[in-house]
C-alpha cells in the first residue's frame, strides 16, 4: 500500500463520485428542511440534474488509467463506461418514477436521495481496485437498495420483498467477505494488482481457490445468477414498480462490471482456468433457469425477473471467456440490456386501470388496437430481448457468443442457443397477446410524455443499433483494451 | 500445545457454518436470522485478525474495522425493515414471510 500524500490521493480521478456524494448529502439537508411535496419534487429534480452532471463528468474524465486514494480506487475505460450508463440510467429511472410516486403518495425526498446513494455505491463498485473498496461500494449500494425495496412501508408485499432481499443480500455479503479473508490470507494483500502478482507466481494455493469460490458465490448473488437467484422474482414482484425498474437496470451493470474487475484485474490472466468452469456453470444454470421458469409466469414484473436472470447468464457467457473480447462483450451486453429494460419498464410503469397499478400479462391483451405506438415499441423491445436479428439484442448476444467461441467454450454455446430459443417462446407469446388477442379494457388516461419518449427512444436504439452499434460497441472496445495481452 | 493459525481458522469456519445453518434451518424467528448474519460477519473478522497477526500485516485489521462498522449499519437497516414488516403483518415468524411464491 502506498503512503497517502497529495499525489496518491489524486481526488480528481474520483470527481464524479465526490460530486455525487457531496450532492446527495446536500440534497438530504434540503429535503429535511422542506418537508412538503413541493420540497420533495425539488429534491427529485435536483437529484436528476446531479446524476446527469456526474454522468457528464465521468464521460469527459481523462482517457488514461488513474488511481486515487492511494491505489484503492481506479478510474479507467471500463469504470467510466459503466459509470456513464449507471448515472444516466439512474437519472432516467428517477424521471420515470415521478408520476408513480406522486400517485402512490410516496413522493418523499428520501427516495431520490437513496437512489443517488445507491448509484454512488455502484460507481464505487465499478472503480474498486482493492477488496476493502469493493466491500464498501457493494455495501453502500446494497444498504440503499434494501431500504428502496421496502419503500412502500404500509404494504406487506413491499416490506416482505425488502426483508427477503436484506436476509439474502447480507448472506451473500458474508460469503463474499469470507472469501475475501482467504484471498487476503493467501496473498497478504487486499490490493487487486498485488493479488494478481501472487497468482501469477503460479503456486496452486488452496486458500486462494477457496477464497475465489466464495467471492464468486457472493457476487453471483448480487447479479442474480442461478443457483443464487431465489430472491429475484419475489423482490421484483414485491418492490414498488419504479424500484423494480431500478433493480433491473443499473445494479446489474454495476455488479457484472465488478465481477469483471475481480476476475480480470484481481485474479489476473493466469487464474482464468481456475474460475472459467465456475463462471461457465453459473452462466449455463442462469440461462436455463431464466428461460424455463419464465414460461409459466403471469405477472409481468415476475417475468422480467426471470428474464433478467437469463440475460445475466448470457452476459456471463462472455465473461467466462476471460479475454479482451470477453470483457468487451460483457460491456456491450449490459449496455444494451439496460436500454431494453428501461424501455420495457417505462411502459410497465404506465399500466394502470381504475387508478390501480396492474401488472398481469393478460392486461396487455389487444394493446395493438388500443395504442399502436406503444404496442409497436414493445414488440420491437420483445424481439430484441429474444435476440432476433437485426435488433440490438441479437448483436449483444453475437459478441458474447463470439468471445466464447474464441475461448473454446463450445458446450456453453450449445446451451446458450437452446436457452435463447426457449426464451424466445415467452417473449413472442407476449407479442402474440398484444397483437392478436381480443382487446382488454383500456388503461387509464393518456400516457405521460416522458414515458413515450423513453419507450420510443429505447425501441429506436434497438432498431438503429445495426448502424455501427451507435458507437456503443466502439466505446466498449476502447474500454476493454486494458485487458489486451 | 500452542494455539496457531489453524486453530483460529477452524473456530472461524465453525462459527461461519453455524451462521449459515442458522439462516437456512431456522423456521422460527427472523431475529435469529439477524443474529446468524452477525455471527457470520464475526467469523470473517476472526479470520482477518488471525491472518493479520500471522502474516504481520496490518491490512487485515483495517478490513476488520470496516466490517464491524458496516455490520452495525446493516443490523440497523435490517431491524428497521423488520419493524415495518411486523407492523404490516403482525408476526415475524419465518414461515409467515411467504406472501409471494412461485
Amino acid at each position: 500500500m502506498t503512503p497517502l500524500n497529495q499525489d496518491s490521493l489524486n481526488l480528481l480521478a474520483a470527481a464524479p463520485e465526490l460530486l455525487l456524494a457531496l450532492g446527495a448529502l446536500t440534497l438530504l439537508m434540503v429535503g429535511v428542511f422542506r418537508q412538503t411535496i413541493a420540497g420533495a419534487m425539488l429534491v427529485h429534480w435536483l437529484t436528476i440534474a446531479l446524476l446527469c452532471a456526474a454522468g457528464i463528468l465521468a464521460w469527459i474524465g481523462g482517457g488514461d488509467t488513474q488511481y486515487a486514494f492511494g491505489g484503492v480506487f481506479v478510474s479507467d475505460g471500463v469504470s467510466r463506461f459503466a459509470k456513464v450508463f449507471i448515472f444516466f440510467g439512474t437519472a432516467v429511472i428517477l424521471l420515470l418514477s415521478r408520476e408513480y410516486m406522486l400517485r402512490a403518495q410516496m413522493m418523499i425526498f428520501e427516495y431520490p436521495v437513496l437512489v443517488a446513494l445507491a448509484a454512488l455505491g455502484m460507481a464505487m463498485m465499478v472503480s474498486s481496485a482493492d477488496l476493502i473498496a469493493l466491500y464498501m461500494g457493494l455495501e453502500l449500494q446494497s444498504l440503499a437498495l434494501y431500504v428502496l425495496a421496502s419503500f412502500r412501508r404500509d404494504s406487506v408485499r413491499s416490506t416482505e420483498a425488502g426483508l427477503k432481499y436484506f436476509v439474502l443480500g447480507a448472506l451473500s455479503s458474508g460469503l463474499l467477505l469470507f472469501g475475501a479473508s482467504f484471498v487476503y490470507g493467501a496473498t497478504v494483500s487486499t490490493d487487486f494488482t498485488r493479488i494478481a502478482e501472487v497468482v501469477a507466481l503460479g503456486e496452486t494455493n488452496v486458500g486462494l481457490i477457496i477464497g475465489l469460490a466464495f467471492v464468486l458465490a457472493g457476487l453471483a448473488f448480487k447479479i442474480s445468477a442461478a443457483p443464487f437467484h431465489m430472491w429475484t422474482p419475489d423482490v421484483y414482484e414485491g418492490a414498488p414498480t419504479p424500484v423494480t425498474a431500478f433493480f433491473a437496470t443499473a445494479p446489474k451493470m454495476a455488479a457484472a462490471v465488478l465481477m469483471v474487475r475481480v476476475l480480470y484485474d484481481g485474479f489476473g490472466p493466469e487464474a482464468v482456468p481456475d474460475w472459467q468452469q465456475i463462471v461457465a456453470f453459473l452462466a449455463a444454470a442462469s440461462m436455463l433457469v431464466g428461460s424455463i421458469a419464465a414460461i409459466g409466469q403471469t405477472d409481468i414484473k415476475r417475468l422480467m425477473a426471470y428474464s433478467s436472470i437469463g440475460h445475466m447468464g448470457f452476459a456471463l457467457v462472455g465473461m467466462a471467456a476471460g479475454t479482451e473480447a470477453g470483457a468487451r462483450s460483457v460491456l456491450v451486453y449490459l449496455a444494451v440490456y439496460m436500454v431494453m429494460n428501461l424501455g420495457v419498464f417505462a411502459y410497465i410503469l404506465t399500466m394502470r386501470r381504475n387508478d390501480m397499478a396492474v401488472t398481469k400479462i393478460g392486461d396487455l391483451a389487444g394493446l395493438w388496437q388500443r395504442d399502436g405506438f406503444s404496442a409497436l415499441c414493445l414488440t420491437i423491445l420483445m424481439f430484441s430481448l429474444a435476440g432476433i436479428p437485426p435488433l440490438a439484442g441479437f448483436w449483444a448476444k453475437w459478441y458474447t457468443f463470439g468471445a466464447a467461441v474464441e475461448a473454446g467454450l463450445i458446450w456453453l454455446l450449445v446451451i446458450a442457443t437452446i436457452a435463447a430459443v426457449i426464451s424466445a417462446f415467452y417473449y413472442l407469446r407476449l407479442v402474440k397477446i398484444m397483437v392478436f388477442d381480443e382487446a382488454a379494457d383500456a388503461f387509464d388516461g393518456p400516457m405521460g410524455g416522458e414515458f413515450r419518449v423513453v419507450l420510443g427512444l429505447s425501441a429506436a436504439v434497438m432498431v438503429l443499433f445495426v448502424i455501427g452499434g451507435l458507437g456503443i460497441t466502439e466505446m466498449a472496445a476502447d474500454a476493454a483494451t486494458i485487458y489486451a495481452r | 500445545m500452542e494455539i496457531g493459525l489453524t486453530h483460529y481458522l477452524t473456530v472461524a469456519s465453525i462459527l461461519f457454518i453455524v451462521g449459515i445453518f442458522g439462516i437456512f434451518l431456522n423456521r422460527k424467528n427472523v431475529i435469529i436470522i439477524l443474529m446468524s448474519i452477525e455471527l457470520m460477519l464475526l467469523a470473517v473478522n476472526i479470520n482477518f485478525v488471525a491472518f493479520s497477526t500471522h502474516l504481520n500485516d496490518l491490512g487485515g485489521q483495517v478490513f476488520t474495522m470496516f466490517v464491524l462498522t458496516v455490520a452495525a449499519a446493516e443490523a440497523a437497516i435490517g431491524l428497521a425493515i423488520l419493524v415495518c414488516f411486523h407492523r404490516n403483518r403482525g408476526t415475524i415468524a419465518v414461515e409467515d414471510v411467504a406472501m409471494m411464491k412461485g
